[in-house]
Order: structure tokens, then C-alpha cells, then sequence
């Protein structure tokens, strides 16, 4: 038989195509709907006798019953290779710059473009020579892209132990053209280039094996990083209300986390937010590299009004560039904006399968699909002995804002570190919104845990003085819990809470987050003397006014040493003893 | 010749089913009844059973009615002959004037490429400061008014609509009481602004169905005069019915509800229509405004909390008022850092002020003592309320500033104010002119 196998479309109800084939179908096989001149892209995602029911990544009006489709034999892929950074793609990998380019203003159903310039040339260089023996995911050669020496690799599906039967010298290329053979085993030999094809839903696991995430990752955020920390290959949620932050707090980390590359992935949330990244990144320079930020980051995109069914393919699509750069031996954040919209995305999908729905209509099998994914990241040792990483850090939407629903739940199962945003820290202008007492992590700071504890105490502390006010007023408690409570407020207000505006406090470093964390401590542990309340709120009312100036100077400039050694003084009770003595 | 079918198999909630040959997925159908022509529209193609909804509703529909297949999907026509019109939610003319058939185009077309789009950067002055001031709103925003039944939410949208810098309105109305639709009618008349303005209204009485297609209509003609250089202002109210008539549609089509019997695609469909607002680099622009109301003022009710979401911001209408809580602009850093030097300022102080405030009419209330410091901000939140926050105010901008420091000028001394000493040089009013009180 010749030519593609074929089937009718016997149904459609909403993104969802039924059809007939004659000869057989693989799940999760791609498919094209042909409509007229446009071709729609399509995965199987249900097979029954000889129906198989197919999501269309498309908007399904005009399909018709009789209408042909096509199977393709392969499952929904991205291209790898160099060339990926700076761009960004939609849900199945269209480069949306170009699909800009050639269509205008609006996403022409059907229209897709390769990910990848096939015409440009890349330098390479070759990293082995005929009769070293390899593995698949093995270094081959190296092209430069941006800052990075960017490694062709072995095919990672490629099995067992590789003979290089050949390799281009060194010179410029195309994307496919051939810059290796490798024999395999059985002696088959396989030509490659430098890109391979990888299906999205597949992990790469060409690597020796994952190794505990304990190694901080520093996101330069106090509060993140001093009391609910990241690991480098570790996860984390984000969930909140709306309004609380979750998109700005999702920008910050993706400006200053300590890492090589990052993967945001816009899913089925604004498309006003994408643009701000869009048109904010080739701006910022990175202050690691001096280049701008854009060129460590590949966005994926695909907002909420873009086809449903690609939300879900979106972050899969993200998670594999990730695991794709991870295997040379990069450390990459994946930022997933937000998990929630992708869960729907299968909730709808699922009601039209008619399966028997969970709670809240949501799918049986979202707690497995959801840990499949944060399961994809990790900490893992390359075949050379190096390390990789994957972090993911995804935001979740609950409805209504109540983390006991299915997708928020699903999630706090799988994550190493919770960060819940509070509509009550948001409203009263507290950012990050990230409620420092229901958060949690299993990371270890680079702040000692002791100290750390300490500095939760002190919020629990002065959180239950502020409830017990809201019933007794001031003047019932004592000058000690009031104390207490100003320690606690004032904690929070210089450095949990931080300035997305200020140049410089909108990130921290590592060390001065020690260096400041270290003067908290020597405060929450001081026991201060107080004639009355007035006085109490006066003194840390000065001291906050003092470490918010502290907070906008440049680490150890002559500014920060000055403001420093008042804050010292006045500790120390010099201030307070000049001022009794003026007077 | 085109085949008409003569045999309804189902008649359920609004959704027929015939059998039928060739029909698309979203293709319109005429159906010839007793009752007259209505529109339907197909909503789901299993084998040869089409099953369309109805946009007149079933009410009075027999099995051997007439269904006759348009072989295109619902359309609009869009022409400069649209304004000052106005038109039901199947597109029919509804003031008397003549149907138009020209320049037919789709409607809920493709979602705007987001590489194509700019960072918004105008402000819409309104003259209210409460949105001036603090939540401005900007062109190409997609904003909305949460509010219960009850709150004067069609004069505030009718107001911002009126005093809006904008070259064009369209007004979709769903569900509207026919009391609010003359209303609307009445004032963009008497503001000469008709001429200017497309109504597309489904009103409390009309079948339930048509609502569905009155945000698609109107976006996909805002769309299209965006396309051609204008600034256009949507105007939608009240989406919350556009969420039940969904509701109510895919429960009659069996499907699975998730929350409170919504479907589960509520956040896609909404999303579709909002994402609609956009500022083309090349052309104009849509601003969408939008009312929900929220069922018994519960903000965690799936339409509004879905639409949080997806909007940019939100103007919480309680009491007659625009309560600075819970009302957000999320653009509004965007624009008002460039419109006067003490913008921002004015704005986060008095905000915060207002919420001391708040917070000593709780210990007022509870019996705690009052201090000095009570009493002042007492004094001024009973100001701001009366100045800024009563929606009768009117005034541009700068004044809304200047009565701003004027305010806190005639209560606080300017340290208690904490507003930086560079811009209490250039803005702090002069003594002189403190009136005596």
C-alpha cells in the first residue's frame, strides 16, 4: 500500500474528531484533518474497534463528516538543535516571529513553520573520531550558540554502545546536513545531524542516573531563598488567587535565578504577559553573561485564547527543550504559567471522551499526569561524568482561590517546596505575596536551618498577637507580646517583603542575604527595654525606615557601610542614649 | 439547489437534532416554523445526527419544521453603515432600520499572533479619579466591573463610555433589562455619541441562545474598525448571563458540568472573547469593559473568579462606589509614571492612608480608644470618600491630583504623610491657602 493511511471523520464536538480508519492507528499517532486547502493538526487520543477519537490542536469549524484524515505514523515531536535559544514557539514548536512574518496579525489555522532554520550554518567542531565508541546522548562535536558551546549529540534513542564510523572535520554546516555515522551493535549504521526529532511526552533519559537535588538554587528572592528554598533540579509550586502576584513573581525568578537557561512556558494564561517578556528581555542584560536575557531563554507560548488542546502539548513541548539542554550539561529552570489552565485543557478534553469524571470533573488520571511532569525534572549524571539539571517551577490558578481543589492538591503531592500566595498579604501590599507561614520546603537554605526556624517562630509568634489585638485591642496585651508582634511585622516588612521596583532591591544576592539575615538574627534574639508601646513602635519604626534605605544600596558601597553602622548605633542604644541626653 | 430537511429528530432545552448530509461544524441553518424564521447553528456532528441550537429558542418548534443549511458559518456584516445601529444577537436590526448583507465577515475569528502585539501605552483619562488616580485604565486593556444586582453598574460603563477618548463604542448587551437598554440608548443619544456607537442587544426577554453570539458580534466588528485604525471601546454587560446561556446550552448537551454547572471549558470561552482586547502596532486598538455580576457579592463564584483570571484588572463596585480594595489595574504601571511626577506617589499614600483609616473604623466601632492620630485620619477618610470616591466627581486628572494634596495639606502635617521631601517641596500646597476650618 502507498501513501498515507487514511481515515473519514464520522463526528466533531467541540476540538474533538471522531474517525474511521480501515487500517490500523497508533495511539497518540499525529493526524491531519484536511479542511478544503488547510490541513489541521491532530493526535489520536482514544482508540475503539475502528474509531479512534482525535484532538485537533485547531479551531474545528467547517470540518465536515466524510471530511479525510491522514495519519502520519509519528508521535507529536519537536525538533532539537541548535538555534532553539531566543526564540519563541507556540504550543507544538511554531515559531511565532515567523508564522508573524509570513501571515500577519492573526494565527492562520493550519499554518505551522519548522522550529528550526534549516538554511542556516553552524560552526562545528568535532569532539571525537572515527573508532571512539559512544553512547547515545554522547557529545559528538560542538557548534557555538549564544554564550554556550551548544553539544550534537548521539541520537538519544539510538541503543547501546555506538561505534563513530564517521565524522566531518571541522567547518560550517546546515542543520541537516551529515556530521557523523555511527554503527550500532547489530551493525546498522545511522547517519546524524545536527537535529534530531524527539516525541514530547517521552523523557529524555539518556543520562546515568538522577541524584538527590540539595544544592540551593538561588532565585535572589529573600523570602524563597532564606525560608521556603529551591534545589538546583528540585520543584516547586506557586498557587494564588488572582491578583496575588503569581505572573510577577514567575518574571522575577525567570530574571534572576542562578541558572543557565530558562524555559518559561506561557500556558493558557494572557497573552499581555508574554508580550512584556517579549518586549522586556532583549532589553535586560544579564548581568552573569553581559548579554541579554533573551539569549539564555526559549519562550513557549500559548495564551488563552490559542487553541485548548495545544495548552496541554505546550508544556510538554517546554519540559523537553529543557531536558534537551540539561544533556549538555547546563543547569535549566522551566517555569510553567500556569499548570492549572493544562488540567482544564484535559478536563475538557476528557468530558468529551465522556469518561466517568473525579472531582470537579476533572480527569481519573490528572494526580498521575501531573506527577509525570514535575517528575520530569531532576538533578542527573551525564555519561562524561558531568552534571545537568531540569528545575521546574510551575503556578497553579485554584478557583476561587482554595488550594483544596484537585489541581493544587495533585500538585503539593509531587512538589519539593510550596509557595502559596495569600489574597490578604497581596491586598495589603505585601510582595511577594508568599504566606511565610503555610509555605513549606524539604530544600535546605544556605542559611542555617536553626536560624532560620528561629525566624519562623518569631512570625508565628507575633501572627498570634496580631489575632489575639483584633479581639483585645492594644491595651491588652503586654509590653512583651507587643514587642514580639513589632519584631515579627518588622521581620516581614524589610526582609520578606522586597521591592520589584528598586534596582537593587529586587534582587538579592546569596551573600548579602547571609551577610542581612545574620543582623536579623542579632535583632529577633535582642531583648529591647521599652517605657510604653509609643516607644517600642517609634524604635522599629526608625530601624524599618533604616534597613528600607538599607535595602535600595549597592552591597558593601559606601552607602551600605554608613546606613549599616547607624543601624549598629542604634541597636546598640547610642541613638537612644544621645537622645535622652539632648533633651 | 439547496436540500432542506423536513424531520427533527430532538427537541431538547434549545438544541434540535436532524439527520443530515454535508453539513460543516458551526455551519448556520435557517428554521422555517410556525413562529417564523429562526437562525441555528450547529453545535455537534455525530455521523449523520446534526445537532444545532437554536437561536430563538424551540418554543413552538414541530418535527416537520424546516431546516435549511446556509453552508457558512454565523457572519457579520461590517461596513461603516453599522453605526449608529442597532441589532439583536442573531445580527437582525432591531430599530426599524434595514438588514445588511454587504461586506459579510466571519465571526469569533483567530486569536491575535502575541508576537504581533505591543506593550500597551496610552491612558484612557475618564474623569473619575477613582480610576484616574489610582487604577487607571489603559488602551487595549481588557478590564472589568465586579458588582451584585443592584449596583448602578450601566450608568458607571454608560459614563466611562461617554467621557472615554475613543473614536468608536460597541455596546454588546446580554440579558439586559429593556429599562437598561433604552437607558443606554437615551444617554449615547443625547452625548451625540450614537453616531459613533454599534449596538448589539439581547434583552432580558429574548430566547436565552442569543445571547451567546452577542460578545462574538460585536468583537469581530470592533476587530475589524480596530483593523482599520480605530480606537475602539467594547462594552459588554453583563457576562455573567453569557456564562449561564453556556451553561444552559451544555447541559442540554449532557455534558459533564464541573462547577456549579458550568462547563468545563468556562475560563477557554471567556478567554476567547476577552483575549479579543489588543493594541495592533500598525492599526488601532480595543479596549473590552466588561460587567459581572457577581452572584450573592462571592467573588469565588466561578464567572467572576474565572474571569479575574483572564482580565486585567478588575473596579469593584460596592455601595454606589468604586472601593480602592479589591479594585486593580494591572496596566496601570505602565502609564502613570509618565503622566505627572507625583502620580504614583499620590497614589500608593493615599491608598495607604485610607486603609489606616479603614482599619480605625474597626477599632471605632469595637469600642477602642481613639488618639490624635485617629482623628485625623478619621477626618480624612471621610474627605476622600466625599471627594474622590463619590462617583458624581468629575474632574480631569491634574485637579484630582491637586485636591489630593489639597486634602492631605488641610489635615496632615507633610512628615505624616511620608511622601519624599523632594516632591513635598515641589507639590505641598501653600500654607496661605489653607481655608480655615
Amino acid at each position: 500500500m502507498s501513501g498515507p493511511r487514511t481515515g473519514q471523520v464520522i463526528g466533531v464536538n467541540g476540538n474533538m474528531v471522531a474517525v474511521v480508519f480501515s487500517d490500523r492507528v497508533m495511539q497518540n499517532e499525529v493526524a491531519y484533518v484536511i479542511v478544503g486547502s488547510e490541513r489541521l493538526k491532530a493526535e489520536v487520543i482514544r482508540v475503539k474497534g475502528k474509531r479512534a477519537d482525535l484532538q485537533v490542536f485547531e479551531d474545528t469549524q467547517d470540518i465536515r463528516v466524510h471530511d479525510t484524515v491522514e495519519f502520519t505514523g509519528e508521535l507529536l515531536s519537536v525538533e532539537l538543535g541548535p538555534g532553539l535559544l531566543t526564540q519563541v514557539f507556540d504550543g507544538l514548536q511554531n515559531p511565532l516571529p515567523e508564522l508573524a512574518k509570513q501571515f500577519g496579525f492573526f494565527l492562520q489555522r493550519g499554518a505551522y513553520l519548522t522550529a528550526l532554520d534549516a538554511e542556516q550554518r553552524w560552526e562545528f567542531t568535532p569532539a571525537v573520531k572515527v573508532g571512539d565508541k559512544v553512547l547515545a546522548g554522547e557529545k559528538l562535536g560542538t557548534v557555538p550558540e549564544k554564550i554556550f558551546q551548544h553539544w550534537i549529540m548521539a541520537p538519544f534513542n539510538l541503543p547501546g554502545e555506538l561505534d563513530v564510523a564517521g565524522i566531518v572535520p571541522k567547518g560550517s554546516y546546515k542543520m541537516k546536513d551529515t556530521v557523523a555515522r555511527l554503527k550500532d551493535s547489530q551493525g546498522k549504521e545511522h547517519s546524524v545531524t545536527m537535529r534530531q526529532l524527539w516525541p514530547v511526552k517521552v523523557p529524555i533519559t539518556a543520562y546515568v542516573k538522577k541524584i538527590k537535588p540539595t544544592q540551593p538554587l538561588v532565585t535572589q528572592i529573600r523570602i524563597i531563598d532564606t525560608l521556603v528554598p529551591v534545589a538546583v533540579g528540585g520543584t516547586f509550586c506557586t498557587p494564588g488567587p488572582f491578583g496575588a502576584g503569581k505572573t510577577v513573581l514567575q518574571h522575577l525568578i525567570s530574571r534572576h535565578a542562578d541558572v543557565d537557561i530558562v524555559v518559561v512556558a506561557a500556558c493558557g494564561e494572557r497573552a499581555g504577559e508574554v508580550v512584556e517578556l517579549l518586549k522586556e528581555f532583549p532589553e535586560l542584560k544579564d548581568p552573569k553573561t553581559g548579554q541579554t536575557l533573551m539569549d539564555r531563554t526559549v519562550i513557549i507560548c500559548n495564551t488563552s485564547s490559542m487553541p485548548v488542546a495545544a495548552r496541554e502539548s505546550s508544556v510538554y513541548t517546554a519540559v523537553t527543550l529543557a531536558e534537551y539542554y540539561r544533556q549538555m550539561g547546563l543547569n535549566v529552570l522551566l517555569l510553567a504559567d500556569s499548570t492549572s489552565r493544562w488540567a482544564q485543557a484535559m478536563r475538557e478534553m476528557s468530558g468529551r471522551l465522556e469518561e466517568i469524571p473525579g472531582e470537579e470533573a476533572f480527569p481519573a488520571y490528572l494526580e498521575t499526569r501531573i506527577a509525570s511532569f514535575y517528575e520530569r525534572a531532576g538533578l542527573v549524571q551525564l555519561h562524561n561524568g558531568g552534571r545537568g539539571s531540569v528545575t521546574i517551577g510551575g503556578a497553579v490558578s485554584p478557583a476561587g482561590g482554595n488550594f483544596e481543589e484537585p489541581v493544587t492538591q495533585a500538585t503539593l503531592k509531587v512538589v519539593g517546596a510550596f509557595h502559596g500566595l495569600s489574597r490578604d498579604r497581596a491586598n495589603a501590599r505585601r510582595y511577594p505575596a508568599i504566606d511565610p507561614l503555610d509555605s513549606w520546603s524539604k530544600y535546605q537554605s544556605f542559611i542555617d536551618g536553626s536560624k532560620v526556624r528561629k525566624g519562623v517562630a518569631i512570625l508565628r509568634k507575633a501572627n498570634n498577637v496580631s489575632q489575639m489585638m483584633k479581639v483585645i485591642g492594644e491595651e491588652g496585651t503586654t509590653i512583651e507580646e507587643f514587642v514580639d508582634y513589632l519584631k515579627g511585622e518588622f521581620f516581614d516588612a524589610v526582609y520578606l517583603q522586597q521591592n520589584a521596583f528598586d534596582p537593587q532591591d529586587e534582587a538579592t544576592s546569596a551573600d548579602r542575604q547571609a551577610y542581612v539575615f545574620d543582623i536579623m538574627e542579632a535583632i529577633l534574639d535582642q531583648r529591647f527595654e521599652f517605657p510604653d508601646k509609643t516607644e517600642a513602635r517609634r524604635f522599629f519604626q526608625d530601624l524599618r525606615q533604616k534597613f528600607l534605605n538599607w535595602n535600595s544600596t549597592a552591597f558593601q558601597g559606601d552607602e551600605f557601610k554608613n546606613i549599616e553602622a547607624g543601624i549598629k548605633r542604634q541597636l546598640s542604644g547610642d541613638e537612644r542614649l544621645q537622645a535622652t541626653e539632648k533633651k | 439547489m439547496q436540500k432542506v430537511y423536513s424531520q427533527i429528530l430532538q427537541i431538547a432545552g434549545d438544541v434540535i437534532t436532524v439527520e443530515a448530509e454535508g453539513v460543516a461544524y458551526r455551519e448556520l441553518a435557517e428554521i422555517q416554523s410556525r413562529r417564523g424564521m429562526s437562525m441555528a447553528q450547529v453545535i455537534r456532528l455525530d455521523g449523520n445526527r446534526v445537532s444545532l441550537q437554536v437561536l430563538a429558542g424551540s418554543r413552538g418548534l414541530s418535527t416537520d419544521d424546516k431546516v435549511r443549511f446556509l453552508k457558512h458559518p454565523m457572519r457579520v456584516s461590517f461596513s461603516d453603515n453599522l453605526l449608529g445601529r442597532i441589532f439583536n444577537g442573531s445580527g437582525v436590526p432591531r430599530d426599524g432600520g434595514p438588514s445588511l448583507d454587504e461586506n459579510m465577515i466571519n465571526i469569533g475569528g483567530p486569536s491575535v499572533n502575541p508576537s504581533k502585539r505591543v506593550v500597551p501605552r496610552n491612558m484612557i483619562r475618564t474623569g473619575i479619579p477613582m480610576i484616574d488616580i489610582f487604577n487607571s485604565l489603559v488602551e487595549s486593556q481588557k478590564l472589568l466591573i465586579f458588582s451584585v444586582a443592584g449596583e448602578p453598574y450601566n450608568p458607571l460603563l454608560a459614563r466611562i463610555a461617554l467621557q472615554a477618548e475613543v473614536d468608536l463604542i460597541v455596546l454588546g448587551g446580554m440579558g439586559l433589562k429593556y429599562d437598561d437598554f433604552l437607558f443606554f440608548k437615551d444617554t449615547l443619544e443625547q452625548h451625540g455619541s450614537l453616531s459613533h456607537s454599534v449596538m448589539f442587544i439581547h434583552t432580558a426577554a429574548d430566547p436565552t441562545v442569543e445571547c451567546l453570539l452577542v460578545p462574538d458580534m460585536s468583537l469581530a466588528v470592533a476587530e475589524q474598525f480596530a483593523l482599520a485604525g480605530k480606537r475602539v471601546l467594547v462594552l459588554l454587560t453583563d457576562m455573567t448571563n453569557f456564562a449561564d446561556a453556556l451553561k444552559e446550552v451544555s447541559i442540554t448537551m449532557e455534558q459533564i458540568p464541573s462547577n456549579r454547572g458550568y462547563p468545563g471549558d468556562l475560563y477557554s470561552q471567556l478567554a476567547a472573547r476577552y483575549e479579543k482586547a489588543v493594541d495592533f502596532d500598525t492599526a488601532g486598538s480595543i479596549t473590552v469593559l466588561s460587567v459581572t455580576t457577581m452572584p450573592g457579592d462571592d467573588v469565588t463564584h466561578p464567572v467572576p473568579d474565572n474571569t479575574g483570571y483572564i482580565t486585567e484588572g478588575q473596579f469593584y463596585l460596592k455601595n454606589g462606589r468604586i472601593e480602592p480594595f479589591g479594585s486593580l489595574s494591572r496596566l496601570k504601571q505602565q502609564v502613570n509614571g509618565r503622566t505627572r511626577g507625583d502620580h504614583r506617589t499620590i497614589m500608593d499614600r493615599m491608598i495607604q492612608l485610607f486603609a489606616d483609616y479603614r482599619s480605625t473604623l474597626e477599632k471605632k466601632s469595637m469600642g477602642f480608644e481613639m488618639s490624635p492620630w485617629d482623628d485625623k485620619l478619621l477626618k480624612y477618610g471621610q474627605r476622600f470618600e466625599r471627594e474622590l470616591m463619590d462617583l458624581s466627581v468629575n474632574i480631569p486628572l491634574e485637579a484630582a491630583l491637586d485636591l489630593g494634596w489639597r486634602i492631605l495639606a488641610d489635615i496632615f502635617e507633610p512628615a505624616e504623610t511620608g511622601i519624599k521631601e523632594s516632591l513635598l517641596k515641589q507639590f505641598w500646597p501653600k500654607p496661605a491657602a489653607v481655608p480655615a476650618s
